[in-house]
């Protein structure tokens, strides 16, 4: 393996592009633009090549480096990627240059500072892969409460109507959390003598049952207000729905995902027995959040917002497959969350050119908005194909395998979730019917810039999206290769074996007959 | 020789995609396309067809750990004759569609769609692995939904489109889950060796698979209770009905079934079968008999005739459901197609527009004549042969299903041979009711009917002389059949030349059955209007309870904050203080609860 800090550039060239981005005088946004876009392009180069030089034969953590930083702390500078995080840190690695694509326009209007908006995304994108690299617990806390300050000013900044309340109320939800994981790791501090080096900590002692409980309770509901499965969702579909719509497409994207991420790395290896004590409570509120998350958006009379709920539903499939503990579920767990950024993430872009367009994101202003906009639709369609699993689309290999992996454990679990799949097909199809068919809503005529297709930007940015999500619908072996081990040795730390099929093998027959 | 089966779906599938990103003014290079790929298909299944062995071919395209997922063809004879329909049908629907699109400025991505939905319906054909098969299941139900929708003008369409997906969808997810279930059980996805293997396997199981997999079927093929999109899809173009909402995708449930035929032949599923396929073939042979809306006719028609397919699957006949899936393909395709000529020619679907129409449009009143004689089961067209097979079939298993199939078939055969002689007469005698001038359309539109007058004409002897012999001759129930349908036709005639002004099937009952026996109400009051309503409810829920909670912890938060902090500015730094409180309280029960657990 190669001895350059692979990880460390992951973070320092995106933060070094901030500076130089912030450094652009406000007169000058275009050049802001492009140096923003060059670094991002640069991260995605470094995570590619990441991504080429990773070992699929190896388990555990690799690319690890390691800086003393405040020793006394237990906090060390220490990086290293298995699968899962790997797969994260390239979704979000390709999701930003999209995302500064398509945010190209948004931070132009009024007296705003176009070269921090894009600076932001940087630091953004820089604490996020931060989070998905970091191998020490408290480095991690550092990256995941960072995060949220340039989220913040995004949201609240750059936002649409009552962005200052929608980021408020994320700030303080996700602080809230925060608050709760760092007494947990306080906790974990003390109970370790001073260890919060992620892989000293499992290769440690168990901790006691009784310990273990409270701090995966204090871990999990940081977690899972981040994630956010139901009942903590409620500051998501304000977020989502505030936030421009590049900005909604990387919080949905990718930060929620750092809950489920964070679920997988630490609550279930460090508190293995707690992790099983309470799966079925967690597996209850994903359950509900699945089916939840799809009425509430049946109900939506907001494109952002229906989409955010929508995320809300997906999440859910995501925690059953996490906490099902099979090896089938946990890998589709992991699919979904990078194809849930794929799907999820042209959806928001997609409805902030719309309501870009049209000045709204409200479902009653568009109507037959389809007819001057086929290809614009046509994409609007791809997305929503793909945010309701359809077979050939990306989601439905993960949705399959978490179905399939908790069908083998919990039958009831997998046939409930059933429910969601159909109230998917029903929340996409109304809104698409509702926005895209009919007749022409006649305030549409009025507007020039809705008869404005796709422009060679916005083709752009939603090309490789597109066909992310129907080259891995089709093929997703190579990113499965990935995260396979990974989940694995992350099962094997909770101590589960997956059930064998009830025929020992049919292959033997077919073998035995031919 | 073997690897021309990629072709099948890839050839089709390569010209559709391309087809999307053909300039809409471009309608020769999407005509070029559509015709190319459909083409390449066709001549491989024609390949295949006539070396008629069985022809596989494998590549490995996700390891789901235990279970692998191949992309894995398979044509065995059966398999390829479906797949010579489909391609057949297909591309004279694409030949058909650029004179009766002629005028329409969205042909472009119609025609690419049309190429999509064969590929998806000849991936179906020739899967041989379940999630394979899904893909081309799905993507089919995508395409219908877009084909469906495709006329702007029609306030009703995109509804129609919407109803389709989702009532088809309750159906798919039952397919979903009955394949996990197979994929749990039998650790493959493999048909082929799930076939081997269940033969084998616990009964319990093949129900928990069966039963679910038995509902995909009856959405896609339109089955009762299922059944209700389909009326309604009629508002696609006429051509996209004759492919999709006729000849192919809703036989594909039936095809399906045959496909998984040994997960079908317990007493207890060929019962539920038979039940279901008879109850779908008589209501809707009536909801036929009553409709004034060609379309409509021809459609409730299909949902009768698909069920008896499903009927030769409950007595466990797979090939002579194949038979039938065959040669209904050929005339129920004449038909639409031929009833687009009408259209064209009328400018409406209702048949009271209609009337007198065989002077002056010769071709499309002869084969017609030829499809619908086919339908009633006229002696010696295809559509005899293959309803005589199911029903012999029937007759001769010592089943309860086969009697239920028995009864039902025969009085539907009745029934069948009573509605399309109605429309027949409706359509093309009598005196014009409308000014236009009768008159055969151009050479796109009449060479396809013409080509598939040959297959509703002959089809019947190559049950007797191909590979799959499935047509003999029995006195039993062969006479009772044909008198039926003599009845019926003869009756309908009878009441018809009293006044042949007059529909001959008018009245109260007959409206109810045009309307579907109200079913349609029934399915909006039960599912649709409580979803929404619920969906309403617990939109307001959301805003009132859960994120009421959190709003009233944060006010109460701030207001707290507004007594501990004396000193505050608006935005972050108030709530950041208030928070920091908080964590001193946090980090104090953290520690408690540290200690507490040694304790």
């Amino acid at each position: 393996m190669s001895s350059f800090p692979f990880l460390s550039a992951l973070i320092v060239v995106p933060l070094i592009g901030a500076l130089v981005t912030a450094a652009v005088p406000k007169g000058k946004p275009r050049q802001a633009k492009f140096i923003a876009l060059g670094f991002s392009l640069a991260v995605l180069v470094i995570a590619a090549i990441v991504t080429i030089q990773f070992d699929t034969g190896a388990s555990g953590l690799q690319f690890n480096e390691h800086y003393s930083w405040v020793p006394d702390w237990g906090l060390n500078l220490a990086f290293g990627v298995d699968g899962i995080a790997l797969v994260m840190v390239a979704l979000t690695a390709l999701l930003t240059p999209i995302v500064i694509g398509a945010s190209w326009n948004d931070a132009d209007n009024e007296k705003r500072n176009v070269p921090t908006f894009f600076a932001l995304l940087l630091v953004l994108q820089a604490t996020m892969i931060g989070t998905f690299i970091a191998s020490n617990v408290l480095l991690f806390y550092i990256f995941f409460e960072v995060m949220l300050v340039p989220m913040y000013f995004l949201i609240g900044s750059y936002g649409g109507a009552r962005r200052q309340y929608a980021a408020v109320k994320f700030f303080l939800y996700s602080l809230l959390g925060g608050m709760v994981l760092l007494a947990a790791l306080i906790g974990l501090w003390v109970a370790s003598g001073g260890v919060l080096d992620w892989q000293a900590l499992v290769d440690g002692e168990p901790l006691d049952t009784g310990l273990q409980n409270w701090l995966f309770l204090g871990f999990f509901a940081a977690f899972a207000i981040k994630a956010p499965f139901f009942p903590f969702h409620t500051w998501l579909p304000d977020a989502g729905g505030a936030a421009p719509a590049g900005v909604a497409a990387l919080l949905v994207g990718v930060m929620d995902k750092i809950g489920t991420f964070a679920i997988l790395r630490y609550c279930l290896p460090l508190f293995p027995d707690a992790s099983k004590t309470f799966a079925p409570l967690a597996i209850a509120l994903a359950l509900v959040g699945v089916i939840y998350g799809a009425l509430v958006a049946i109900g939506q009379t907001d494109l952002r917002r229906l989409v955010a709920y929508t995320s809300i539903a997906h999440f859910g499939f995501i925690g059953v497959g996490i906490f099902a503990f099979t090896t089938q579920s946990g890998t589709g767990a992991v699919l979904y969350m990078v194809n849930h950024g794929l799907a999820t993430g042209l959806l928001f872009i997609v409805v902030g050119m719309l309501a870009a367009r049209r000045g709204s994101s409200a479902i009653a202003d568009f109507g037959g908005a389809g007819k001057a906009l086929p290809l614009l639709a046509g994409t609007f369609f791809i997305a929503g194909l793909a945010s309701l699993a359809l077979p050939g689309t990306a989601p439905f290999v993960s949705e399959f395998l978490v179905m399939l992996g908790t069908f083998s454990v919990n039958k009831p679990v997998a046939v409930i979730s059933v429910v969601g799949i159909i109230l998917a097909a029903a929340y996409v199809m109304w809104m698409y019917q509702r926005t895209m068919q009919g007749t022409v809503n006649p305030k549409l005529v009025e507007l020039p810039a809705m008869r404005k297709d796709l422009n060679v930007r916005e083709k752009l940015v939603v090309a490789p999206l597109v066909v992310g999500i129907l080259v891995l619908g089709v093929y997703p072996q190579p990113v499965l290769d990935i995260i396979n081990p990974a989940v694995e040795s992350t099962l094997g730390f909770v101590g589960v074996t997956d059930p064998a099929p009830t025929v020992p093998t049919a292959d033997s027959v077919v073998t035995g007959d031919n | 020789m073997i690897e021309v089966i990629w072709l099948l779906p890839l050839a089709p599938a390569v010209a559709g995609l391309a087809g999307l990103l053909v300039p809409l003014r471009r309608r020769r290079a999407a005509t070029a396309l559509g015709l190319t790929g459909i083409g390449v298909a066709l001549v491989s299944s024609l390949i295949l067809a006539v070396a008629g062995t069985t022809a596989s071919a494998r590549r490995v395209l996700a390891d789901f750990g235990d279970i692998v997922v191949e992309a894995n063809l398979i044509a065995e004879p059966v398999a390829a004759y479906v797949a010579v329909a489909v391609t057949v049908v297909a591309w004279l629907v694409q030949l058909y569609s650029t004179a009766y699109l002629r005028d329409d400025e969205r042909y472009v991505p119609y025609a690419a769609q049309v190429s999509l939905f064969t590929a998806a319906m000849l991936l179906v054909v020739t899967a041989d692995d379940l999630i394979l098969l899904l893909v081309g299941w799905e993507v089919m139900g995508a395409c219908s939904y877009l084909l469906i929708g495709h006329d702007r003008r029609l306030r009703e369409a995109p509804t129609a489109a919407v109803k389709a997906f989702l009532v088809t969808r309750v159906g798919d997810v039952g397919l979903l889950l009955g394949i996990v279930v197979l994929g749990v059980h039998f650790g493959t996805f493999n048909i082929t060796a799930l076939l081997l293997a269940i033969p084998l396997a616990d009964p319990g199981v093949l129900l928990a698979a069966g039963l679910p997999i038995l509902a995909g079927a009856i959405g896609k093929s339109a089955q009762f209770p299922l059944h209700t999109w389909l009326p309604d899809a009629m508002a696609g173009p006429t051509p996209v009905s004759a492919l999709i909402h006729a000849a192919t995708m809703v036989a594909a449930g039936a095809y399906l079934l045959y496909r998984l035929l040994p997960l079908f032949t317990s007493d207890l599923l060929g019962l539920v079968l038979a039940m279901i396929a008879a109850v779908t073939m008589v209501t809707a042979a009536l909801a036929a008999l009553a409709s004034d809306d060609l379309k409509r006719v021809l459609a409730w028609s299909t949902v009768s005739q698909v069920a008896f397919m499903f009927a030769g699957i409950a007595v466990a006949a797979g090939d002579a459901a194949m038979f039938h899936l065959l040669s209904h393909a050929a005339f129920k395709a004449l038909l639409f197609l031929g009833a687009g000529a009408v259209i064209h020619m009328v400018a409406s679907n209702a048949m009271f527009r209609m009337g007198g129409l065989r002077r002056g449009a010769p071709v499309t009143f002869w084969t017609m004549t030829l499809g619908f004689a086919a339908l009633a089961g006229l002696p010696p067209l295809s559509g005899f042969w293959s309803k005589e097979g199911i029903l012999a079939a029937a007759a001769a298993a010592d089943t309860s299903a086969g009697t239920i199939v028995l009864w039902a078939g025969i009085v539907t055969v009745g029934i069948t041979a009573a509605y399309a002689t109605r429309a027949w007469l409706r359509t093309f005698f009598a005196d014009r009711r409308s000014p236009a001038r009768p008159h055969d359309p151009g050479p796109a539109m009449w060479i396809p009917l013409v080509v598939l007058s040959v297959p509703t004409v002959l089809l019947g002897a190559a049950g007797f002389v191909g590979p799959v012999a499935v047509v003999e001759l029995h006195v039993w129930p062969t006479v009772p059949v044909l008198a039926v349908a003599a009845l019926g036709a003869g009756g309908m005639w009878w009441r018809w030349r009293a006044n042949p002004a007059v529909d001959p099937v008018t009245g109260r009952a007959a409206a109810f059955a045009a309307d579907g026996f109200g079913f349609d109400g029934v399915q909006d009051r039960l599912v649709t209007r409580p979803l929404r309503g619920l969906a309403r409810a617990v939109r307001r829920g959301d805003t009132g309870l859960v994120d009421g909670a959190v709003e009233g912890v944060g006010r109460s938060t701030s207001a707290m904050a507004a007594l501990v902090a004396q000193a505050h500015t608006a935005g972050v730094p108030r709530h950041l203080l208030s928070a920091l409180a908080g964590v001193a309280v946090i980090v104090l029960v953290g520690l408690a609860a540290y200690w507490g657990g040694f304790a």
